[in-house]
């Protein structure tokens, strides 16, 4: 038998955790929690702001973004989309001819033209996502690489407006942000990028949320779990999946707009970066596809993880297989994601614990309230312990 | 007239090298068509059988094409290992997972390869009297024929001859077109259907590494290769249709011919560009390619 603990008190452990039951509670503690995590993440370049750190804040912010942005498409529709980097690079070279042509001056000035790159890179999505989305799983994804392709032969070849392998670089952040607030220059530096970042993030992460929560996104859901049935249902996939598909291409260009402006110059293989395809992907997956939380967790620990090894590991080689290998690692042994992973821990745990109090309340049922003895029955239940 | 002339010279060495992205090709469709799966790292594991002929001919100077009795059967097992590590244990949502998993081993591979003490990321090229010698070519009515490339056309001829009668005239090929056609059936009289799969992974593999040495002797190659060469490969299985052996054939020729003939009458730079376009508009009017069947339901 397992181990009951009656007649004992109960733990400060078990009041925290019948606190949390309280549902109200439990919206209180949701709300509180996102408002620390906003604050951590509005103070922390304050707290730390060596360069370095913010620098790899800065480019955890924007994958996070991106991945968010990737997880509107690809996580609620279960279409593995392998060909953003399109619109990040379009979003990109976008930035930096919009700045160009307008003679856009360095300092706050093309933070404007971010949403403007986002929608160019939306405009590029709806004929790309089109002709992919006539077709279906794997040819749907050689698809998406294939765009990804063709648009990196184009930056290559396209010399008048690319201006080919020589790349295109964007005016100079002015250098003098720090002095109304008389901070040294370096660590001023990179927190207009940090804030642009976080709103891109909060943006594509509230888009996500309001999907998440209505109809559309369920629609979505539905095509993802059977596409022909939702179909059947009444579902236009077609248009659906279509706007989902731009609606990520959108947050995924306006994140190459502002990295462009962050690294100051771009070249072709870097704005279409097959491996900006794999991290994103990689980040969903990792922290769990279709979770809102998943994709920024993925962010948050891989892109230091990134940033760090390319510091240590002085041979580029070893880079790529530590890449690959906790790629492989992630895929075999966490297939589901990291949240989706610890949600399960915690129903598991948590229905373990409400086993050991169940059985003192089935001797003496004045032990606890109702709601407690219905929470007690559904995993009693599924165990089978009970019956 | 001598503008035609050199057109049809072009069209015949398209024709030749063709053959050699039919043999990585067809590798990529085969294991598409068996197990349901898109082999991302078949251009990585190309480059990696080039840089094993390398070795063989550098070290121990072996011939290129005797080479392949080595490499093709250590690149088989190569491939069974990495169906046994790494596919296999896919259970859930295998399709897609195992795009990212060849990606990944793909990954690996380049990074291997790139490392500073194997190969470093500086391009190679295989070398043999009939690659690089001064009359390694002939002439025929005109034509100017590199002796390479028909030895390449032969070696792919013979090869995938091997391949149609493995697949069509022997057992293990109508227990693999069985695995093609329906698992689930194929499994339920008696297939071992993992057993193929593991096979058909090997044989792909194996002919990525012929394939590997003969791109090898055409085109210097670096670790890095493998995108430019995944993405064409990807490109042609989807053109012929996935899954279609005949349809990777067809499709390599069209594209090494398109390819050739634009460099020619237009410019180098454009050639890739051209067959890129040309898929889109394929796949606005026929979504499954060429020789493919439309996507249905899957249970």
């Amino acid at each position: 038998m397992r181990k009951v603990s009656k007649g004992i008190a109960p733990s400060a452990l078990d009041r925290i955790v019948a606190y949390l039951e309280n549902r109200r509670a439990k919206s209180m503690v949701k709300i509180g929690g996102l408002l620390v995590l906003l604050i951590v993440a509005l103070g922390l370049p304050q707290v730390f702001s060596d360069p370095l750190t913010t620098d790899v804040a800065v480019l955890a912010l924007l994958y996070a973004a991106a991945a968010t942005g990737w997880n509107i498409f690809s996580g609620f529709t279960g279409y593995i989309a392998l060909g953003h980097a399109v619109y990040f690079g379009v979003g990109s070279y976008a930035i930096a001819l919009l700045a160009q042509d307008w003679n856009v001056p360095g300092g706050y000035e093309p933070f404007l033209l971010v949403p403007l790159a986002g929608l160019i890179a939306a405009a590029f999505a709806v004929p790309f996502g089109w002709i992919a989305l006539r077709t279906r799983r794997h040819t749907f994804v050689v698809i998406t690489i294939a765009t990804f392709f063709i648009m990196q032969l184009m930056a290559y070849n396209l010399r008048n407006i690319t201006n080919g392998s020589a790349g295109l670089s964007l005016p100079l952040p002015s250098y003098d942000w720090g002095k109304n607030f008389n901070l040294p220059l370096y660590s001023f530096f990179n927190l207009p990028f940090y804030y642009v970042a976080l709103a891109i993030l909060l943006l594509a992460l509230g888009t996500a949320w309001w999907i998440r929560n209505s109809k559309y996104g369920l629609s979505l859901l539905a095509i993802r779990d059977d596409e022909d049935r939702a179909l059947g249902l009444g579902v236009k996939t077609g248009p659906f999946k279509l706007i989902a598909f731009v609606l990520s291409a959108f947050f995924v260009g306006m994140v190459g707009a502002v990295h462009a402006y962050f690294q100051g110059s771009i070249f072709p293989p870097f704005a279409f970066d097959a491996l900006f395809d794999v991290s994103i992907a990689l980040m969903g997956f990792m922290g769990g596809l279709g979770t809102l939380s998943g994709p920024i967790l993925g962010a948050i620990i891989l892109v230091p993880a990134q940033q760090y090894s390319t510091l240590w590991l002085s041979d580029s080689g070893f880079y790529l297989i530590a890449y690959g290998a906790l790629f492989l690692a992630v895929i075999l042994l966490l297939p589901e994601g990291i949240v989706p992973t610890l949600r399960k821990l915690w129903l598991k745990w948590r229905a373990s614990r409400s086993n050991i109090q169940e059985i003192p309340t089935a001797v003496t049922p004045t032990n606890g309230n109702q709601e407690d003895i219905l929470v007690a029955e559904g995993p009693g239940r599924r165990d089978g312990v009970n019956l | 007239m001598a503008e035609v002339r050199l057109i049809l010279n072009e069209v015949i060495t398209g024709i030749l090298t063709g053959g050699i992205y039919a043999l990585m090709a067809s590798g990529l469709t085969l294991i598409f068509g068996v197990m349901d799966i898109i082999n991302i790292g078949q251009g990585a594991l190309v480059i990696l059988g080039g840089y094993l002929s390398y070795i063989l001919q550098e070290n121990f100077h072996i011939d290129l094409f005797l080479g392949l009795l080595l490499t093709m059967p250590l690149m088989f097992l190569l491939g069974l290992f990495i169906e046994w590590a790494f596919i296999r244990p896919l259970k859930r949502d295998r399709t897609m997972l195992s795009i990212l998993v060849t990606f990944a081993i793909a990954l690996i591979i380049e990074g291997t390869l790139g490392l500073k003490n194997t190969f470093g990321t500086d391009n190679i090229k295989l070398h043999a009297w009939y690659v690089d010698s001064s009359n390694a070519s002939f002439q025929i009515g005109g034509f100017v024929l590199p002796y390479i490339n028909i030895f390449v056309f032969v070696l792919s001829s013979a090869l995938l001859t091997g391949l149609y009668f493995l697949v069509y005239r022997t057992k293990f090929g109508y227990s693999l077109r069985a695995s093609m056609q329906n698992r689930t059936a194929a499994e339920l009289i008696g297939v071992d259907v993992e057993r193929v799969s593991a096979i058909t992974f090997g044989i792909g593999v194996a002919l990525a590494a012929a394939g590997g040495m003969a791109f090898g002797t055409t085109t210097a190659f670096n670790p890095g290769s493998h995108y430019d060469l995944i993405s064409r490969l990807l490109v042609i299985i989807i053109l012929g249709g996935m899954g279609s052996l005949r349809g990777a054939l067809v499709a390599s020729v069209v594209m090494l011919v398109i390819e050739d003939v634009t460099s020619v009458v237009w410019t180098p730079v454009w050639a890739t560009t051209v067959f890129f376009a040309l898929l889109v508009i394929i796949l606005l009017v026929r979504p499954q390619g060429l020789f493919g069947r439309l996507e249905g339901r899957k249970q």
